[in-house]
């Protein structure tokens, strides 16, 4: 199918300008049916699976349903994703079920500064050192080949 | 003509893209441009938290030389991936990316990256150069980056705007044309210098998955030819056109294989458990001096494996059951230890796939795989333009002053032979193995370079208004095609009048596997089937002006298709133009089957202008003995 809206979860996302999936689908894929409030992938044969849509739905409202062309019916991955972590519940077409936890940063959504923190090293603009190097490459010179 | 607003921004840079390379350029030239009074505009067709390669996620960053360490240098990353590309490699820009690209990692450690930590708290690496990261929201910290850098200094940023043509003032690119995939809005950019960072090209040829897979390329489907038609059609110099990348993954899902070979030193076996890297190793002796070397060349692998396929004596398999068990044997006299080190590795090895093709790990779990049990089978998948990888298609570009040789430099550093036209990432060509990190690493590199280029040449080029509107009519004539001839067929897709963008992407990637060496071709073909392949894509050319769009997803679609079928024509002519076969596990040429250095070691470049192709050799020159 791959991703697919559970009709019972989806609110359209409350009827805003744009839906959460359609809003970071890096292939254009989601769309919203403005009369029945429900998102819905629109080429699921063009889907990477990447699971973007299912990360950042606020309903938890997408599912993946791998492709059926080479996948065995009955498995699932599905994602929690928190500010740190992200928790996998992978159900085997068996039954069985394993669970996952692995972080996904360390610092707070947001805050991430340009420089680094290493601040501006290089102020000439005909070096060939980038602004926080060689600083930020933790060397004291930019290699180079010594012409 | 349909009803298009015409939205006119004029900015002093245009960064198109938003991917790994696109969101360094950001990051770096907007302190550079704000010191120097200018402005940036970043244009993404997507959302830049998760477009590009990296959306999905990555489990590893595939480029670290660690100099600081002492262990490495830039010279012995060249020579890596000069033997990699079988001696056809820009050692200049290779340096280049080699000696910036750490500090990249360093900044995204920084903002947030979790990079695995040994207990001295050194890097864990994967491999001599690659190091294991828990990757799920690798793109969203560089991409915020970006974003933060690009508002703190007052520059913008557009979503969902698909770029399609470049604008020009004679030879000096001018700016970019495209249209919002959200609402009737055409845009044109007005720039003075542009960087082409919009990726590689994915569904050229057609793909083992042909249903509801046909999605589950390696690399993603989005990636489908924008930078090379791009600077193409400005007039840039392509090179190594012909090299594509076919990577060998775990079969279907193409889930990676990089920790399973390199960190869990897994092997591979055929039907018979025969190891085709051990019993095919005479079969290097005929690749000259790039069969010597270690690492083995990627596509030198994948053609032994590739052998053992023609010979019946697949399916190939990772025998992940073995490595696991090797690894957790040293600790078989400590049972609580084993069982501590048996689970860590179950998680790894599932994280590998969970943070960057979770299709795989659906895939295992719906055929029940526990790696520590059962082996999974691999393949070599259909073939990719990604010049960041192994692959190295890309445009000529401009090395930096203290590394190149005179041939390869004029004035500044990713920028093409169209002046003002930089290129980063999978649209500059000849520096393969810069991966993720190297691309944002080269992204910067370009983003201070233009700056420069700027500050020099500080005049807004010309845009011709008729021009624009002639563009404007051309991009939207499939949209205005599917309105005037829709109502002659019940079925929208079935019309004498006009094709839809799938169905002429079929066209091309049949022509495209069957003429030119793709899956079901073995990986091979000659000069007859190349100029077959030529002869229909004459055809297809001439029906991507019956390509009809329903609504704006569709005329996206429509010169995405556009934009491969000239990925493809330059890979064709290319591989027509090189009469050898030098990377044989990315494309075999029956009719001259055998490297020829004294004839061959050299670029192929190409240039198409005014609807006429130019190809030539360019010499290889090193820089690193």
């Amino acid at each position: 199918m791959p991703s697919y809206v559970i009709l019972e979860k989806c609110d359209g996302c409350k009827g805003q300008d744009k839906t959460a999936c359609m809003y970071i689908c890096p292939n254009d894929l989601m769309v919203l049916d403005k009369e029945k409030m429900k998102a819905w992938n629109r080429a699921p044969e063009m889907c990477w699976e990447c699971y973007n849509c299912v990360k950042i739905c606020p309903q938890q409202a997408i599912d993946v349903r791998g492709y059926a062309d080479f996948v065995p019916m009955g498995a699932s991955c599905v994602p929690l994703r928190g500010s740190e972590d992200i928790m996998w519940t992978v159900k085997f077409r068996s039954g069985q079920v394993k669970r996952f936890k692995f972080p996904i940063r360390k610092t707070q959504e947001g805050t991430a500064v340009p420089d680094g923190g290493y601040g501006e090293v290089t102020t000439d603009l005909a070096s060939q050192c980038l602004y926080n190097e060689p600083a930020a490459l933790k060397l004291d010179a930019l290699p180079t080949t010594k012409k | 003509m349909a009803n298009f607003e015409t939205v006119e921004v004029t900015t002093d840079i245009l960064i198109c893209g938003g991917g790994m390379a696109a969101c360094g350029a950001a990051t770096e030239a907007s302190y550079w441009a704000a010191k120097n009074g200018l402005k940036i505009t970043v244009v993404d067709k997507a959302a830049m938290d998760r477009s590009g390669a990296v959306a999905m996620g990555l489990s590893a960053i595939n480029q670290y030389v660690d100099i600081n360490s002492g262990n490495n240098t830039c010279e012995d990353y060249v020579r890596y991936v000069r033997n990699d590309l079988m001696g056809i490699t820009r050692e200049d820009l290779v340096y280049d990316i080699a000696r910036h690209v750490d500090s990249s990692v360093h900044l995204f450690e920084k903002w947030g990256l979790p990079i695995w930590l040994d207990a001295e708290g050194k890097y864990v690496h994967e491999g001599r150069w690659q190091l294991m990261i828990n990757g799920e929201s690798y793109k969203v910290i560089v991409a915020e980056a970006a974003k933060n850098a690009l508002t703190k200094y007052g520059h913008q940023y557009f979503e969902r705007v698909f770029i399609t043509t470049p604008l020009m003032d004679g030879d000096r690119v001018a700016g970019a044309v495209g249209f919002s995939t959200r609402e009737n809005k055409f845009y044109v950019f007005k720039a003075k210098a542009v960087l082409a960072a919009m990726g590689g090209a994915v569904h050229v040829f057609k793909p083992r998955s042909t249903g509801e897979g046909l999605g589950r390329a390696w690399y993603p489907p989005w990636n489908s030819g924008s930078s090379l038609y791009f600077t193409l059609i400005a007039g840039a110099e392509q090179t190594c056109q012909e090299v594509r990348f076919i990577p060998v993954r775990f079969k279907d899902g193409y889930g990676p294989v990089g920790a399973w070979f390199l960190l869990f030193k897994s092997r591979a076996t055929n039907a018979f458990g025969g190891e085709y890297m051990v019993e095919r190793k005479d079969e290097l002796g005929k690749w000259g001096s790039y069969g010597k070397v270690k690492p083995i060349p990627a596509n030198l692998r994948n053609y032994l494996g590739m052998l053992d396929e023609f010979e019946g004596k697949g399916p190939i398999f990772m025998r992940t059951e073995e490595a696991i068990q090797n690894i957790a044997n040293a600790l078989k006299d400590d049972p609580k230890a084993y069982k501590k080190k048996m689970k860590e590795l179950e998680a790894e090895a599932w994280e590998d796939f969970l943070d960057m093709t979770i299709s795989q790990a659906i895939l295992w779990a719906g055929t029940n795989v526990q790696p520590e049990e059962k082996a999974s089978e691999i393949a070599a998948a259909e073939p990719y333009f990604i010049g960041s990888h192994s692959g190295a298609s890309g445009a000529w570009v401009s090395g930096p002053k203290d590394l190149a040789p005179k041939e390869y430099f004029w004035g500044y550093e990713y920028m093409s032979t169209v002046k003002g036209l930089f290129c980063a990432g999978d649209a500059s060509g000849a520096s393969s193995h810069k991966f993720s990190s190297g691309s944002h690493a080269e992204g910067r590199a370009a983003g201070k370079s233009m700056v420069r280029f700027v500050v020099e040449n500080n005049t807004q080029p010309n845009v011709d208004a008729a021009n624009v509107e002639a563009l404007k009519k051309e991009i939207l004539k499939p949209m205005d095609l599917f309105v005037e001839f829709g109502g002659k067929s019940s079925d929208p897709n079935i019309n004498p009048e006009f094709m839809k963008p799938k169905m002429f992407m079929f066209r091309l990637q049949k022509i495209m596997d069957e003429y030119a060496a793709g899956v079901t071709s073995g990986f091979k073909t000659n000069k007859s089937k190349l100029e077959r392949a030529l002869e229909l894509l004459v055809w297809l050319k001439e029906d991507s002006a019956k390509l009809a769009a329903e609504d704006l997803h569709e005329l996206m679609r429509c010169h995405e298709n556009i934009q491969r079928m000239y990925q493809a024509e330059v890979h064709v002519r290319t591989i027509l133009f090189r009469e050898e076969t030098r990377w044989p596990g990315y494309y075999f040429r029956n009719d001259f089957p055998a490297l020829d250095e004294a004839n061959w070691k050299v670029f192929v470049n190409a240039t198409y202008k005014n609807g006429a192709w130019e190809m030539k050799k360019v010499p290889v020159i090193s820089i690193v003995d």
